[in-house]
């Protein structure tokens, strides 16, 4: 009874959206009082969209994250989400008792995909990840790079229609960041997956998203949105790119000089 | 049909350069031959124990004590010598083992339940946590008199003894593994749908296993010397000969040469113990984990 209860209320998929957050609100108990961090948030995410989620530190980008993942409830308002998302985080939380392999049939076995299945599923993945040497690697035998694209199989093994990525790429080195941008791009137009992707990288919201939203800082607000209608394939150098990422970063740094005057 | 060209060649394009990358970042691990093993690891502490040895001896030679307190080697081996041949020795070793183990076995029960819960529910963790730390510090040589008159001069005794020495190390092992499992991982099997019995067995368990394996190496220590203080205080006839009975035979038939036997023998069964198992468990889980530091 309980449980069918919580499922009414997360989850819901009668409607249009993979992602549905409505006037939330969130604050935490701080040496002040209590500090609002964020405030009304108001997002849709459609089937199939890809979104990045743009602030300076301190703008709740991560808390908001959580929040979608059902890692936290919201003081205000509610999340609805097509089915239980998948998360990324920025390291690559990987099991290091297991092998590359069985942390994507971890996270086939958590969901129910019965065993016979498991082992030629995860293979599929890894495939799909490129990595198809990978299977009986332990994680300390990766490289980053590597253990990052593991994680995106094993967030991929969830078989969720939304996947929520935080800040997955910020410690890679440039030419491998890079190289999992096209991974990730490609993945995401094979699979039709939703995407809501946290980032402070500017050039890397404009080159990965359809649509890039601005959260301003303490505490965390919409500040403004952007459509990006680059055509794929794009790269991080496009001029087109770059002009739009000058743009937002001149409103990022507007909001960043708001906190300062006073 | 431009662009799918397009898409193909970048395709191929990046699976190429992906390799490229993949291939230079790569860790390789290669194991250490059998030649350096012996000759890092084997020879120094024969080194030791024949330096050991040879001082004894030359102590025995000098005379600086009488033979009834200080033995020669010689008359140590032929006590050995004597036991094997009568077919005690194994005997002896089994008794005092065969017990050390099987009450091992129960405070691995008791103990790993018992941390679990004491590291998960708060309400338990503030009401026994701190008793449970202050027992690792009580000598179990302290439960010898109350086992012996609550239970008997018995098996039940010695176990009793073995399990108030052996369960807070199991289970204070335990939650300090499980205090150190990264946040990270317990959010990351959240998101996975590792929850509640799921969550501990998929996760805490597996993540908490280094410090658990610690706490079981200590345990085990823990029961040894628990099992040999009951058995050098409470002998019986009915308990059978044991290594602790058989160094309070020694004492009591002044044969110093069997008390340092049966020391040579505790020590050996405690040095075996950890050789034989707690230290290859815990190295083929700290390698596989690449926490296994190389020099």
């Amino acid at each position: 009874m309980a449980t069918a209860l919580a499922k009414a209320v997360d989850t819901d998929t009668s409607v249009e959206h993979a992602a549905r957050i409505e006037h939330v609100s969130k604050s935490f108990a701080g040496p002040a009082g209590q500090q609002l961090v964020l405030d009304d948030i108001s997002l849709d995410v459609a089937p199939g969209e890809f979104v990045t989620l743009l602030g300076a530190s301190g703008c709740g980008k991560s808390t908001l994250l959580n929040l979608v993942a059902g890692l936290d409830r919201p003081s205000a308002g509610s999340i609805s989400t097509d089915g239980r998302p998948a998360l990324m985080f920025q390291e690559h939380a990987l099991f290091p008792w297991l092998t590359a392999g069985k942390n994507i049939e971890l996270a086939l076995k958590l969901r129910g995909v019965p065993k016979a299945e498991r082992r030629g599923r995860a293979e599929e993945l890894l495939e799909l990840v490129r990595l198809h040497g990978a299977y009986g690697k332990r994680v300390h035998e990766l490289s980053g790079g590597m253990r990052q694209r593991v994680a995106l199989a094993r967030a991929l093994a969830q078989d969720s229609k939304l996947l929520l990525m935080d800040e997955p790429f910020a410690a890679l080195d440039a030419i491998t960041r890079d190289v999992l941008h096209d991974e990730l791009t490609r993945i995401w137009r094979e699979t039709g997956l939703s995407v809501l992707f946290v980032t402070h990288n500017v050039r890397e919201a404009v080159r990965l998203a359809q649509r890039v939203v601005l959260l301003s800082s303490r505490p965390g607000r919409i500040a403004r949105e952007w459509t990006v209608g680059i055509a794929h394939p794009r790269r991080i150098e496009d001029s087109a790119v770059a002009e739009l990422s000058v743009e937002i970063t001149e409103e990022l740094r507007g909001e960043i000089r708001r906190h300062g005057q006073h | 049909m431009a662009s799918t060209d397009t898409t193909a060649k970048d395709g191929t394009d990046l699976a190429g350069l992906e390799a490229g990358l993949d291939a230079l970042d790569a860790v390789t691990t290669t194991r250490t031959p059998l030649r350096e093993t012996l000759l890092r690891k084997v020879l120094p502490p024969i080194t030791a124990v024949a330096l050991v040895l040879a001082v004894w001896q030359i102590l025995v030679w000098l005379e600086v004590a009488p033979s009834y307190k200080l033995p020669s080697p010689g008359a140590v081996w032929e006590e050995v010598r004597t036991a094997w041949l009568q077919g005690t020795l194994l005997d002896y070793i089994w008794t005092s083992v065969s017990r050390g183990l099987l009450g091992f076995l129960f405070a691995l029960a008791i103990g790993t339940p018992l941390g679990l819960i004491v590291a998960r529910v708060r309400f338990v963790r503030a009401a026994i946590g701190p008793i449970l730390s202050g027992l690792q510090s009580l000598p179990s040589v302290a439960w010898v008199p109350p086992a012996v008159i609550w239970l008997g001069l018995n098996d039940s005794m010695m176990f009793a003894v073995i399990l108030l020495g052996a369960v807070p190390s199991i289970a204070n092992g335990l939650v300090a593994g499980i205090d150190q499992i990264p946040p990270l991982f317990l959010r990351a099997g959240r998101t996975l749908g590792a929850t509640g019995l799921k969550g501990a067995r998929h996760i805490v368990m597996p993540a908490a296993l280094p410090g658990y394996l610690a706490g079981l190496k200590q345990g085990w220590a823990f029961s040894w010397r628990s099992l040999m203080a009951a058995e050098i205080i409470a002998s019986s006839p009915d308990l059978g000969v044991g290594l602790g009975q058989l160094l309070e035979n020694g004492r009591n038939n002044a044969s110093m040469s069997q008390v340092f036997l049966a020391i040579l023998l505790i020590l050996l069964v405690g040095i075996a113990i950890d050789l034989l198992i707690f230290s290859p468990l815990e190295r083929r889980v700290l390698r596989s984990r690449g926490l296994l530091a190389r020099s």
